[in-house]
């Protein structure tokens, strides 16, 4: 099974090729489209900003190759924003495979932003990316923006309000916690994505 | 609910564990990536790693042992110590750290945090702050801790500082209470709630944890985010699963791995 790493400039994505190391699969970094094209399973890792990423990504021409993709994709905390519709940060139009806008965590007393920690998810239907979670199993989250929940949403957490943790339309499916970070629950998660 | 963390902080030095008292007198504690194992395995939820010695030496973080690490750990960490750019920075996150923590070369130069902020998400710039309290009862900031003979205090008050940080794009504050480091009678709680009040991002406490009970009021009194100890993981006094348990009893909400 090939799997590939998009490299689209996040800083994680060392972090996310080690985490696939460990479940026995060397995933290949690479912006190439042919390669992407071929992979059996494509996730696209990211950290930073949504404007900055998807710039990247046209850059490298990579945003029509995105959206054709049949094989299942799993986009990782801005990987996920990145799938969606729109993001208000920066105001960015993204790739539309999700139809979600992604939103600021709206101010609140004692909500501090960014989200940083362990929180816990709670599945909302059942799906095999969610395979052996129990509701209430915590993942390590680190974002300030955040895709409210939707008919897509396949587990919620709460911070202030629900928003999407784990969301899937079709091939296309989105983590906005750190798998790579979320110790044997993150594991399971990853494993139960190669496994599509 | 988003749980409080418990994140055991390794100071490192010429590739060891090293712990020392009130910032000096380092004792080796052991290797970097068995201690990083060992945390993970007790159910720490962050490790921060804190060359402690980059800064005074004027050099970069050794990237090898960040890598080392990120190959094995399954848990956020975070690394410290020398970074002064961008580019440093840089090498640090695509080693496999999560994120950078910047405290003496952030004081040399505040526009460093907005550049980091800039080029990688408020979400990877942590800005650490050793604060002490001086004659006049401020607390004022000190740089270069890691080098007792180094060591400079500043003009600069902790608070304003921590307010300014934040301006310039922190996306989390650790608060080293000096005063209180390394001798286990409590986190400065003063010192965290004057900080808290003025702090909308995660805010960590650091120094002085010496009993379970410690970590409870810094949670509870101060409303930290988490909470950071090494010397008394690293001896055994506590162990993490046990303190979870406590904590959660008490209260607090806590990930129970």
């Amino acid at each position: 099974m090939t799997v590939v790493l998009v490299d689209a400039g996040g800083t994680n994505i060392g972090s996310v090729r080690y985490a696939l190391q460990r479940l026995g699969v060397d995933a290949a970094l690479t912006s190439d489209a042919a390669a992407i094209r071929a992979a059996c399973k494509v996730i696209l890792p990211g950290v930073g900003a949504a404007g900055p990423g998807m710039a990247r990504l046209r850059e490298l021409g990579l945003v029509e190759l995105m959206r054709s993709l049949t094989q299942p994709v799993l986009g990782v905390c801005l990987g996920m924003q990145l799938l969606c519709t729109h993001s208000e940060e920066g105001d960015t139009e993204c790739l539309g495979l999700i139809p979600a806008t992604v939103r600021r965590f709206a101010e609140q007393p004692g909500l501090r932003v960014p989200h940083m920690g362990w929180n816990g998810l709670a599945p909302q239907r059942e799906h095999p990316l969610l395979r052996g979670l129990s509701d209430g199993e915590q993942a390590y989250f680190v974002h300030s923006y955040a895709v409210p929940t939707n008919e897509w949403t396949l587990a919620s957490t709460n911070y202030g309000e629900p928003f999407s943790a784990v969301v899937a339309r079709g091939n296309f499916h989105g983590m906005q916690f750190h798998p790579e970070r979320s110790a044997a629950v993150g594991a399971k998660l990853l494993k139960n994505f190669l496994e599509l | 609910m988003l749980s409080r963390r418990i994140i055991p902080c390794l100071d490192v030095r010429d590739g060891q564990v090293v712990k020392g008292v009130r910032f000096r007198d380092h004792v080796a504690m052991g290797g970097i990536v068995d201690l990083a194992l060992r945390y993970r395995d007790e159910g720490a939820d962050e490790l921060v790693f804190y060359d402690i010695t980059a800064s005074p030496e004027g050099r970069s973080v050794d990237r090898g042992w960040v890598e080392k690490v990120a190959r094995v750990i399954d848990i956020p960490f975070c690394v410290a110590g020398g970074i002064r750019s961008v580019d440093d920075a840089r090498a640090v996150l695509h080693a496999g750290a999560d994120k950078v923590s910047v405290n003496s070369p952030a004081l040399e130069r505040p526009a460093l945090v907005a550049e980091l902020a800039a080029a990688f998400g408020v979400q990877c710039v942590v800005v650490g702050v050793d604060s002490l309290r001086d004659a006049d009862g401020e607390w004022r900031v000190r740089q270069y801790t890691g080098d007792p003979s180094k060591t400079r205090a500043l003009a600069r008050r902790t608070l304003d500082w921590v307010a300014e940080a934040q301006r310039l794009g922190a996306g989390e504050i650790v608060l080293n209470c000096m005063g209180s480091d390394g001798v286990r009678q409590g986190y400065d709680l003063e010192q965290l709630e004057a900080t808290r009040t003025l702090c909308q991002v995660p805010l960590i406490a650091s120094g002085g944890a010496g009993t379970m009970e410690h970590f409870r009021d810094a949670f509870v009194e101060a409303d930290v985010d988490g909470a950071l100890a090494a010397s008394v993981f690293h001896s055994g006094a506590i162990a993490i699963p046990e303190l979870k348990h406590y904590l959660q009893g008490q209260g607090v909400a806590v990930r129970i791995p």
